[in-house]
């Protein structure tokens, strides 16, 4: 159990996410591409993921929605560009509730000492959709308390 | 929160000696000269820091006095780390899944589809 680590820098269309797994790297592959394993962790889990397609090979392509209890669907779709293989893939992706907005995801996957670490790097076509990817695409509503300023703060002081 | 201020709060969060300010404003309101103090820069070095916390609406500057005194203003703060909290907290709750159909295929790598995660009943 380790913590997911996202950045998405300022002024660059980029969102980098980095989680390492108590799992070795095939096993971890195959949570990523097999879509009986992917329907159990992807996506909030109040969601059910329905997977349409997922053609896992250079050119296949893959679309998947989330559906929440209210009905409401969030439809993802994508193709896979170059082999995918445990070392990673190369996939575009596109969410339905914003069309032409295409982002090209890289995954990395490495394995050490039994870990094995993910590395998302996704490109969007500009820093707005990016942004937008963040504040609109995956929000699902969830309004938890976070009291994140404390943490924040707490980051912000320097080391003495 | 609009995306001109959040380019604003990353830009002003970005410089190791504005965030030193920050959290020494965390303590309560001073003056560019006490807030100068631990730094080998002038205070006017200090008041262009300032200024660029304030233009992110991360400080408001009152006068008290001769002295103008700096205040930590939290909401910006707040709404920026919201704004990737949200985003943090999807994949969070993923990986959280995904940490324990790891553990269950570690233990039984064919054991994949016999005990699916928790799943909405709608």
């Amino acid at each position: 159990m380790s913590a997911t680590a996202i950045s998405a820098p300022q002024g660059i269309p980029f969102i980098d996410v980095r989680r390492t797994f108590e799992a070795p790297r095939d096993l971890v592959f195959r949570a990523f591409t097999e879509p009986d394993l992917l329907i159990q962790w992807l996506g909030p889990g109040k969601y059910e993921m329905v997977i349409d397609t997922y053609d896992v090979r250079a050119g296949g392509s893959w679309r998947y929605v989330h559906r929440s209890a209210d009905g409401a669907e969030y439809g993802f779709h994508g193709v896979f560009h170059g082999e995918p293989s445990p070392d990673g893939f190369v996939q575009t992706f596109e969410f339905e509730g914003a069309p032409g907005h295409v982002a090209l995801d890289r995954l990395e996957l490495t394995e050490l000492d039994g870990l094995t670490t993910v590395h998302t790097h996704s490109v969007y076509q500009s820093v707005e959709a990016r942004d937008a990817m963040i504040e609109n695409g995956m929000a699902d509503g969830m309004n938890q308390g976070f009291d994140r300023l404390d943490l924040l703060l707490n980051r912000l002081v320097p080391v003495a | 929160m609009q995306a001109a201020q959040l380019d604003a709060v990353f830009g002003a969060l970005s410089d190791p000696t504005r965030r030193a300010i920050l959290a020494r404003l965390t303590t309560g309101d001073h003056t560019v000269a006490e807030l100068a103090a631990p730094f080998t820069m002038s205070q006017p070095a200090v008041s262009r820091h300032l200024k660029v916390l304030e233009s992110a609406g991360l400080i408001s500057r009152t006068r008290r006095a001769t002295a103008r005194l700096s205040h930590l203003e939290a909401a910006p703060l707040r709404d920026a780390t919201e704004w990737l909290a949200r985003y943090q907290a999807w994949w969070d709750e993923s990986h959280g899944r995904l940490d324990a159909l790891l553990a269950r295929l570690v233990a039984d790598p064919s054991a994949s589809v016999d005990s699916p995660g928790p799943q909405p009943t709608d």
